[in-house]
């Protein structure tokens, strides 16, 4: 497992996909956490309220979420556009071993460059904002439950790919489960439409970045165990397909 | 011990039969040639052997085991299929280095088999920008990086240059010398004739020829004597052999010179007395001419 380890960290690290949409995940998350904070600092009457502050700051999670699940996408479809997964497969011929070194190199890669993204963007967005009744640990766990929120984004769009194989058909596929998707889910009436709402991927996987709060009946935590849930039975899914298909 | 065993190997994609029970072995230390027109089933066959396909029915070894039982496969066989198909943004030494890596081969190993190919100069270029004949050097070597027994080449030579079609014979002749099974494919007959040692010749997915080089050669070239005379019905009788055409006689079980004494003796005019000899690529349409999928 380790030889696959090492070749996919190889694999990573030597396509310019990587370094860019990393660069555009750690880019939005500052940028949009310093420019949200700015608007919220400027429009508060008095002192910023410390949730308020820490939303603003990690603002830019929306759209990094994007592009870190585009790497994920990429991860593999990559492979499967130049014809490069037979390689792999040659090599590999256990595919699942070969998906799970994929999803180990990338987890470990999107949550160190992650949650670095994040610390930037509090770093940036507290400064500005100035909140009161900030503690380190608070920060700390927000820092780390972004740095978890995207990598899980991330995993969404390596499972996605896995079972698409496809890169355009998977980008879209990604970007209606995380973005279009849970807001649309939203606007269904009742108490049944809220409990689909608030169980529905990024909705409830988001969770764990806020801290609590917000409405939702989950707890941080319990959100993202669902959103994981999902992610899950999208790479089961993905892997018995991988397993069974021609390549 | 036997390097490759195909036994009843079959492939369907949808209602189409792309391979059909196909039976074959690939032996140590010789080119065996995998020969047949376009649409065979040759990349299909190569696929299946790589476990990459999954076969509808029958099934193929690779030294007496399923491909995917292999531990560190790329040590035990190194195969090119598609030449292009490697991502073009990475640079050759780190999409070499990748692979070397998941079969736990030594970094120098990538160093050894540039050289080999003779892409050091260029180990850092982004390989989206390789010629087809770079391209095709770069397959080579990452099949040569774990140093396997078994080597699979699918039509190597297609779209290269003179030198580059030189260059791949002589090292599968090599590879074959020091005692490795080469399973090579083609569409060509002149390509196998100057590579292969043995070969398999398939049509619509089914075995045609399972035979070696020479003897194929040997058969296909002995050719017939075609006769033809203003007096054909004569000629017939008299030499008491051969197949009778409209407007000609082909005979195979005598030469031109003793149907010529007995014509000659019984006073029969002869218009033509001629012996044909089909080239090779001749021989091989014949051996296929049922088989072609669409005829142009
Ligand atoms: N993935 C596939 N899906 C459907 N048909 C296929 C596929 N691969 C090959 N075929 C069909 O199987 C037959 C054999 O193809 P192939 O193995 O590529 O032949 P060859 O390599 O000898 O030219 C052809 O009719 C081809 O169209
Ligand atoms: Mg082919």
């Amino acid at each position: 497992m380790i030889d696959i380890l090492r070749s996919e960290w190889t694999k990573l690290r030597s396509v310019r996909s990587t370094v860019w949409t990393l660069a555009a995940t750690a880019v939005m998350m500052i940028g949009f956490g310093a420019l949200l904070s700015a608007a919220v600092k400027n429009t508060a009457d008095g002192p910023v309220e410390l949730a308020n502050a820490l939303m603003a700051s990690l603002s830019g999670a929306m759209f990094a979420s994007l592009s870190i699940a585009a790497l994920g996408v990429l991860v593999i479809s990559g492979e499967y556009r130049t014809g490069g997964i037979r390689t792999s497969f040659m090599a590999v011929p256990r595919r699942l071993h070969l998906l799970a070194g994929k999803a180990v190199v990338f987890t470990v890669t999107s949550l160190v460059v992650c949650t670095l993204a994040a610390a930037g963007a509090l770093a940036a967005g507290l400064a500005i904002t100035q909140p009161a009744g900030l503690t380190p640990g608070e920060v700390v766990r927000s820092a780390v439950g972004a740095g978890l929120y995207l990598t899980a984004c991330g995993l969404f769009g390596l499972a996605l790919g896995t079972l698409v194989r496809h890169t355009p058909g998977a980008l879209v596929a990604a970007i209606a489960l995380i973005m279009v998707l849970p807001a649309l889910v939203r606007q269904l009436p009742g108490q049944w439409g809220r409990t689909v709402a608030e169980h529905f991927t990024t909705n409830a996987g988001q969770l764990v970045m806020a801290g609590g709060g917000g409405g939702s009946s989950l707890s941080p935590w319990a959100g993202f165990g669902v959103y994981l849930a999902w992610i899950a039975v999208t790479a089961v899914a993905a892997g018995v397909l991988m397993r069974r298909r021609d390549a | 011990m036997t390097a490759i065993r195909a036994t009843n190997l079959s492939k369907r994609y949808g209602p189409t039969v792309a391979v059909a029970e196909l039976s074959f072995d690939v032996e140590p230390g010789r080119v065996t040639g995998f020969l047949g027109p376009n649409g065979a089933g040759k990349s299909t066959t190569m696929r299946m052997i790589l476990g990459l396909d999954r076969p509808s029915g029958g099934a193929v070894l690779v030294d007496g085991r399923p491909y995917h039982e292999l531990r560190h496969p790329l040590r035990k066989v190194g195969a090119l299929l598609d030449a292009k198909a490697v991502h073009g943004g990475r640079s050759a030494r780190d999409h070499l280095l990748a692979i070397a890596q998941s079969n736990g081969l030594p970094a120098s190993r990538v160093e050894q088999v540039l050289e080999t190919v003779g892409l050091r100069e260029v180990a850092r270029r982004r390989v989206g920008g390789f010629s087809l004949g770079m391209a095709q050097r770069l397959g080579i070597a990452a099949a040569l990086l774990g140093d396997p027994e078994i080597l699979l080449f699918d039509e190597p030579v297609n779209g290269l240059d003179p030198d580059g079609i030189l260059w791949i014979r002589t090292l599968m002749r090599e590879l074959a010398a020091e005692g490795r099974a080469v399973f090579v494919s083609s569409h060509l007959m002149s390509e196998m004739a100057q590579t292969a040692d043995h070969l398999i010749v398939i049509g619509k997915g089914r075995l045609i020829a399972d035979t070696g080089v020479d003897e194929f050669i040997a058969r296909s070239s002995q050719g017939y004597v075609r006769v033809r005379s203003p007096r054909l019905a004569e000629v017939a009788d008299l030499i008491g052999t051969g197949e009778r055409h409209p407007d000609h006689l082909r005979v195979t079980a005598m030469s031109t010179l003793e149907i010529g004494t007995l014509t000659a003796r019984a006073g029969i005019p002869l218009e033509e007395l001629t012996h044909v000899r089909p080239s090779l690529e001749a021989a091989y349409m014949e051996l296929t001419k049922d088989s072609l999928e669409y005829t142009s």
